[in-house]
């Protein structure tokens, strides 16, 4: 077991030479649970600022795929690095600073239901990067204006809608200022008048050049707003492009159907 | 022969009921620790505390009390420590409600949904950060309810001391009964005063269950 302050001296050796690299590459990866063989060598590499949507049928793997770059789950073989640095599941410290870079919003919203909508932003803040309590507060209320929600501060999160509580989730995440956001079918469990709020904020964050992956079944919103669409299917990349040639012109027949299935 | 007064009687009865309230209280307090501390050493996922704590927990859960009690007393004698029946009741009883509670905690720990867990780990807090901030809040509260409800059977549970000689309210009613051969009454003073110890914990253990069940 190395110490905590080995990482960072490590880190650097293990970055390539100076030059662009992406910011996640993910080559080979392959991930099974018992004999199931979820992930069947995934490539994948996502430049800074890119918004990448994900789709495919479910059970594609596309879920375990995004749950991977932030080390939720572990995988088998092949490899992941964020920001040039390898991922490695198991080594505690290396998974929080890879945490610290990567965001993510579940389908559930899984605020914490004991805190305030205000010290679920701040909480991570302050016990992380240990921000003054001060300083996280306005972060918040900052961030929370931002997502529509600056009057709902000192709410209860079961006071919410759904739409406002993944509004909150959002915020949540922004506020360790992550560069990567990921998205697990964020409006999935919405009702759907509720849907067009919470893509509207996502969509704010792409503008704005944040890096996004997103898992997602609303396909006139993967068109409209991604650089790039990656169709799962079987745990592989089965086909991947700008949004115009994919939903235009699917190259597959697996594709072609999924896309057919939606109309 | 003597005759006892039955403000007599009470007032023995009474003096011993100090000692069964302090060895729940010392069972109750130790035992929440002790407990809190084996709850996190399962939860940390160290290599063989899971295992090693889930046998604990079925020893005590799986043996009666009577026991547990004459094995703490005799053995604490056998390795060589010197024992007194205050000290091995109020270790053995340790033991007994940090099993318990242990597992009372498990669960609600268990019911809190796992995607508390993964939040919390997405927004990069250590182990300790998630369980401190975001898990046990939410777990504790809902184990209020089930926790006073165990320290009935703590309450009860001291009953048992008497057979290690421990003096409190069995035994001093024991003591009493054989002396004033009026064994009924004697007991009934007993388990009158047990009731009026656990009745009302029993009661805001409900209480407790109605007002804090969960709101999701």
């Amino acid at each position: 077991m190395t110490t905590a302050s080995a990482v960072p001296s490590s880190a650097a050796s293990t970055t390539p030479a100076p030059g662009i690299f992406p910011l996640v590459q993910i080559k080979g990866l392959r991930k099974r649970y018992g004999d199931n063989e979820v992930l069947k060598g995934v490539d994948l590499e996502v430049q800074r600022g890119e918004v990448i949507s994900i789709i495919g049928k479910s059970g594609s793997g596309k879920s375990t795929l995004l749950r991977c770059i932030n080390g939720l789950e572990a995988f088998q073989q092949g490899e992941l690095s964020v920001h040039g640095q390898p991922l490695k599941s198991g080594d505690a410290q290396a998974l929080r600073e890879l945490r610290k870079n990567v965001g993510m919003i579940f389908q559930n919203f899984n605020l914490f239901p004991h805190l305030t909508v205000g010290r679920n932003v701040m909480l991570a803040p302050t016990l992380v990067t240990s921000q003054p309590k001060e300083v996280a507060r306005q972060n918040a209320q900052r961030l929370l204006a931002r997502v529509g929600l600056a009057e709902k501060f000192d709410a209860m999160p079961d006071q919410l809608s759904g739409g406002q509580q993944q509004r909150v989730a959002i915020a949540r995440a922004l506020a360790m200022n992550p560069e990567i956001l990921l998205c697990d079918e964020v409006t999935s469990a919405l009702d759907p008048e509720l849907v067009g709020e919470v893509l509207q904020v996502v969509e704010g964050l792409a503008d704005q050049g944040m890096t996004l992956i997103m898992v997602t079944h609303e396909m006139g919103f993967a068109r409209k707003v991604s650089d790039r669409v990656v169709f799962m299917h079987q745990g592989r990349v089965h086909e991947m492009g700008v949004p115009e040639q994919l939903f235009g012109n699917p190259q597959t027949p697996e594709l072609r159907q999924f896309l057919g299935k939606l109309h | 022969m003597v005759d006892f007064t039955f403000w007599d009687i009470a007032k023995q009865l009474l003096l011993a009921l100090r000692w069964t309230v302090g060895l729940s209280l010392i069972a109750f307090v130790c035992g929440s620790v002790l407990g809190m501390a084996l709850l996190v050493l399962r939860l940390a996922k160290l290599p063989g505390a899971q295992r090693f704590v889930a046998a604990y927990v079925q020893v005590f859960q799986g043996t009666p009390l009577l026991m547990q009690l004459f094995l703490t007393y005799f053995g604490m004698a056998m390795v060589g420590i010197d024992t007194s029946p205050l000290l091995a009741a109020c270790v053995c009883l340790t033991l007994y409600s940090s099993a318990y509670l242990c597992e009372i905690w498990r669960g609600c720990v268990e019911a809190v949904p796992k995607g508390q867990w993964e939040a919390s780990a997405s927004l990069a807090m250590g182990f300790t950060e998630q369980l401190r901030h975001v898990i046990l809040p939410q777990a504790l509260r809902m184990g209020i309810a089930p926790t006073a409800g165990f320290s009935v059977q703590i309450v009860k549970g001291t009953a048992l001391t008497s057979v290690i000689g421990f003096i409190e309210i069995t035994k001093a009613g024991q003591l009493i009964a054989n002396a004033t051969f009026e064994p009924f009454m004697i007991y009934g003073c007993v388990a009158a005063l047990y009731f009026a110890l656990c009745f009302p914990l029993s009661l805001w253990s409900q209480r407790l269950e109605r007002r804090l069940r969960p709101r999701r």
